[in-house]
């Protein structure tokens, strides 16, 4: 409870500290400003205790216990230089993301480049839910890939980004907050159990007719799928022992699959179709057959291949 | 979260450098930990080894309890209580190590570190030698590695000493500064644990047989002393402690004696300047040369001529005085004081008594007395001796006529006793007599083992006179010390006899450092600090003038500091930097760099708006190309200098510049 409190009027007091709005321009260069650093807890701790040390140096006029306290405090005060060093002009690129189902987590990443002679430890960088840690070694990059969970469709910002160190001694954490220009594109879950495909028909215009026989040029042989229809499935091979396994069939023969918003049942919402469609298009993809799509104001052509099945997703995506 | 479990968390270098630390830290504590303590503490750090050698070692949560309460209880009964240096040392102790066997989250190594710093500091109660100070640093750098390693677990170790070295170096300014200026408390600030000062060795207030002799086989120092010229000659150095009137039969008592601000006495002879550094003995003695002329700050008179201080002393202070050893005293003394010095206990030496008055029956004055007894005393052969056999009731007798060997104490206490059945006033002081000068930096050294005891008779007209009768059988122990007094098979053990010249040698640097460390380091108090600054010209240093100084120079120091994180160290610098002179001397002919141009491109236009130039322009764009982009690492030296020459080669003829212009309009 406290921790989620604190967790939030941090997040309140940063996002008015840092002014984080709009993304921050690539490459993103660790300026002075943009560094912050306070004590970590360890710190605090350490700063009473030297306070305590030094009350026991007073008290029992203890010259060396003098020497032990100032040692240690210049020596922490020091390391804050050294924690904010650790970032100064780092360089942060986005890198590249992939897409994603909702559901599934995306992954973010982010190249991050020391100019500097010098390794810099110890640095983590952290965004909502993901952190990673590394080291970056003299005049070194790094890729870092932040995996974060998606629940909702369309683009997903990056978001506030932390890069943080608390090196040398644990006691500073110096941190830096950023917004990287970075979207993954989150399609709609496909839907558990849909249905299965629709048959294939011909151009909606009637150009041509309805292929029977498009199921006819085997093209090779694959795991089977709840989603498969029962024809498909090659018996002789489960006959044999063997595993269930789904025949393939060219799609060059056969009809074209039109997936269509407005076909869908009149009771489906929304989020559903879309759904619904995006289980569909990894059905026919992984099926190999070739499909248009149809959303209100925009429409596919019918094609196959990955680049068409990502281009439809990305439709229902934005939609 | 870093670390996901114990056993893979006990793999980290972090581990094997807080075990190091933690041994290195509790090493020095085995002394003066009960032995019990001691052990179980080296117990649970092999515990710890060899978890880190077996990953399967876990100890359960149960054990560690237990041990923690039994040690609680054991403590309770060592000590008798928890409050206090001694059981708190040993709690934390013992702490450290259950800890170490339960290291599991990163925040149990900040404990363990905060542990061990306290640790480190506990060992200064018993002990702030250079060399405690040389462990607490080694200590103190595995400290840092321990973090270090926590936070970056794949440097190597040495990778691991040279930066915790390095932030050692660069913390050393500000040290310095928080040394000198962070304005000095007087301690203590509250109410010591009676057993604050447990560990000194020193003088007591009363004497019986064999108290000196103790303290003499002692090699610690009472004080030191540096002369403003040459220190007074060896005879002469009588550094006054206790006087000792009454006596009981077996031990000698101080009587009351009033404090005044002035001595009783008024200086006569010449003097001799000193500065006197006491080491904390916790009395209130101040060990001057006969007779000091004023009292310093914070110490009186007592009529007993010696200097009493306000309050005992704690700590190693240092004190400015002017003797003059020739000095007369008491010529008017209090009739109740004399009959005091007459006092002798009865049915106590019947055989001494006997002797004295035997002395003094046909005596006419004390002075007689005084050259008698001394006279009869030589004809006894009393022998000095470090190791005098143990004495009855009629301590004086056994000694004057059975066993005949004695120390100081025996010889003052005879002297005293026949005296006063002789009827003549006298008392015994104590105190240390002699020392030693160290040729390395000239100071005066004295020891535990130059305690003595030595007498004083009242003679009319002349007051009290010192007599040492120690001088009738060992004159040695006077003019050089007791070394050169005691029988060649004496039992003083090590650097007590100066046989070998090197290791006295070795001594008297090792004295001369540590008498620096202890002015310096130690005995950089508030006082020391308030001087110091004066001398540097400040009126009235306070509190508040130290504070503003600190605060300035350690802003001073962080900026240096800061100026110097805010460095930047590119791959290619001075390459960047030609290729910028070439850029700025192209704009200044009109043609800057436009933000997006590659260098290539950028060539190829100003190649064609220098056309005379084109082959020079073009070559040094591809040099920059091939440096900047086509190699990693740092360009080498060689092809930067060519580079250079190459910049510097272009001219811009004043024809092209010329041609340029209508091309351009």
């Amino acid at each position: 409870m406290i921790r989620g409190g604190i967790d939030r009027l941090r997040e309140r007091i940063e996002r008015w500290l840092f002014r984080v709005g709009n993304p921050d321009p690539a490459p993103i260069t660790l300026v002075q400003r943009r560094i912050f650093v306070l004590p970590t807890s360890a710190g605090l701790m350490l700063g009473a205790g030297l306070i305590v040390m030094l009350l026991a140096s007073i008290n029992y006029s203890l010259g060396l216990g003098y020497v032990l306290v100032f040692l240690l405090a210049a020596v922490a005060i020091t390391s804050i230089l050294h924690a904010f060093r650790n970032l100064l002009h780092l360089e942060i690129m986005p890198g590249r993301t992939d897409p994603v189902f909702a559901g599934q987590p995306a992954s973010f990443r982010l190249h991050v480049l020391n100019h500097r002679s010098q390794r810099r430890p110890g640095l983590r960088l952290r965004m909502r839910d993901a952190q990673a840690g590394f080291d970056l070694g003299a005049d070194g990059t790094a890729e870092i890939v932040l995996a974060s969970a998606t629940q909702q469709r369309g683009w997903m910002p990056i978001g506030r980004v932390t890069i943080e160190t608390c090196w040398p001694l644990g006691l500073i954490r110096a941190w830096s907050v950023i917004v990287p220009d970075l979207d993954c594109l989150v399609f709609p879950a496909p839907e558990r159990n849909a249905p299965p495909l629709p048959a294939p028909r011909g151009d909606a215009h009637g150009g041509l007719p309805v292929s029977t026989q498009g199921d006819e040029d085997f093209a090779g042989l694959r795991t089977h799928r709840v989603t498969d229809s029962p024809r498909h499935v090659a018996w002789k091979a489960v006959a044999r022992g063997g595993p269930m396994l789904t025949k393939q069939f060219s799609g060059s023969s056969s009809g074209i699959l039109a997936l269509d918003w407005d076909s869908l049942p009149e009771n489906l919402g929304v989020e559903a179709r879309l759904s619904r469609l995006s289980a569909w298009i990894q059905s026919a993809q992984d099926a190999g057959l070739a499909f248009s799509l149809s959303l209100p104001g925009c429409r596919l052509p019918a094609a196959s291949g990955p680049q068409h099945a990502q281009a439809c997703l990305k439709q229902l995506a934005l939609f | 979260m870093a670390h996901p479990g114990p056993i893979s968390a006990s793999r980290q270098p972090c581990q094997l450098w807080l075990l190091a630390m933690s041994a290195l830290t509790l090493a020095p504590h085995a002394p003066f930990l009960p032995a019990w303590l001691g052990m179980l503490c080296a117990g649970l750090i092999i515990v710890r080894a060899t978890q880190l050698r077996f990953d399967r070692l876990r100890v359960p949560q149960l054990v560690v309890i237990l041990i923690a309460l039994a040690t609680a209880i054991g403590v309770k009964l060592d000590f008798g209580h928890f409050f206090g240096k001694d059981p708190g040392i040993a709690l934390l102790a013992v702490l450290l190590g259950l800890k170490l066997i339960e290291v599991r989250a990163s925040r149990d190594v900040y404990v363990a570190v905060l542990l061990c710093l306290f640790l480190l500091l506990g060992l200064f109660f018993e002990d702030q030698s250079i060399l405690a100070g040389v462990l607490a640093l080694a200590g103190f750098v595995l400290a840092l590695c321990t973090l270090l390693s926590q936070q970056d677990a794949a440097a190597p170790a040495g990778a691991q000493l040279k930066a915790a070295a390095s932030l050692l170096f660069q913390a050393t300014p500000l040290f310095v500064v928080l040394f000198f200026l962070f304005p000095r408390v007087p301690g203590p600030l509250w109410g010591l644990p009676s057993d604050a000062f447990s560990s000194m060795t020193g003088l007591s207030d009363t004497m019986r047989p064999g108290s000196i002799s103790q303290l003499s086989l002692s090699e610690a120092i009472a004080f030191r002393v540096e002369f403003d010229g040459a220190p007074p000659p060896p005879a002469q150095r009588y550094w006054r402690g206790p006087v000792l009137t009454r006596f009981d039969g077996q031990v000698w008592h101080p009587v009351f004696s009033p404090v005044t601000d002035t001595p009783q006495y008024s200086v006569t002879g010449s003097g001799f300047g000193y500065r006197l550094t006491m080491e904390a003995h916790n009395r209130r003695w101040l060990f001057a040369l006969e007779f000091p002329d004023r009292a310093p700050t914070g110490a009186r008179f007592s009529r007993d001529n010696r200097l009493l201080l306000q309050s005992p002393l704690h700590q190693r202070a240092r004190f400015e005085l002017r003797s003059y050893p020739a000095t007369a005293t008491g010529q008017d003394e209090d009739q109740h004081r004399l009959t005091e010095a007459l006092r002798l206990p009865a049915n106590s030496n019947p055989r001494s008594l006997e002797l004295a008055r035997r002395i003094a029956d046909d005596a006419t004055h004390p002075k007689e007395i005084l050259d008698r007894v001394l006279a009869e005393m030589k004809t006894l052969d009393l022998t000095y001796t470090l190791e005098p056999p143990l004495l009855g009731t009629h301590s004086v007798d056994e000694f004057l006529f059975d066993t005949r060997l004695g120390f100081c104490e025996h010889f003052a206490a005879a002297f005293v006793v026949l005296m006063r059945a002789a009827e003549v006033p006298a008392r015994v002081v104590t105190g240390y007599q002699g020392g030693e000068i160290n040729p390395v930096d000239g100071s005066l050294v004295v020891r535990q083992s130059d305690a003595h005891a030595w007498a004083e008779v009242w003679l009319p007209q002349r007051g009290w006179v010192r007599v040492d009768p120690t001088a009738l059988a060992a004159p040695q122990r006077i003019e050089s010390g007791l070394t050169a007094a005691l029988p060649r098979d004496g039992d003083l053990r090590g650097l007590m006899r100066p046989a070998a010249d090197l290791l006295l040698s070795i001594r008297y640097h090792w004295e001369a450092l540590t008498n620096a460390w202890n002015q310096s380091v130690l005995g950089y108090n508030d006082e020391v600090q308030r001087d110091l600054f004066k001398e540097l010209g400040f009126r009235e240093p306070d509190w508040r003038l130290l504070s503003t100084l600190l605060g300035a120079s350690a802003a001073t120091v962080l900026l240096a500091l800061f100026a110097w994180s805010l460095r930047r160290h590119r791959r290619g610098e001075h390459l960047d930097r030609l290729w910028q002179i070439f850029c700025r001397r192209l704009a200044h002919k009109g043609l800057a760099r436009m933000a997006w141009e590659g260098p290539i491109d950028y060539a190829e236009r100003a190649a064609a708006a220098f056309p005379r130039e084109a082959r020079t322009i073009r070559m040094i764009a591809h040099h920059y190309a091939r440096l900047r982009y086509a190699t990693t690492g740092k360009p080498d030296q060689g092809a930067l200098r060519q580079f250079s020459v190459l910049i510097r080669s272009l001219r811009f003829s004043k024809k092209t510049d010329d041609d340029r212009k209508p091309a351009k309009s």
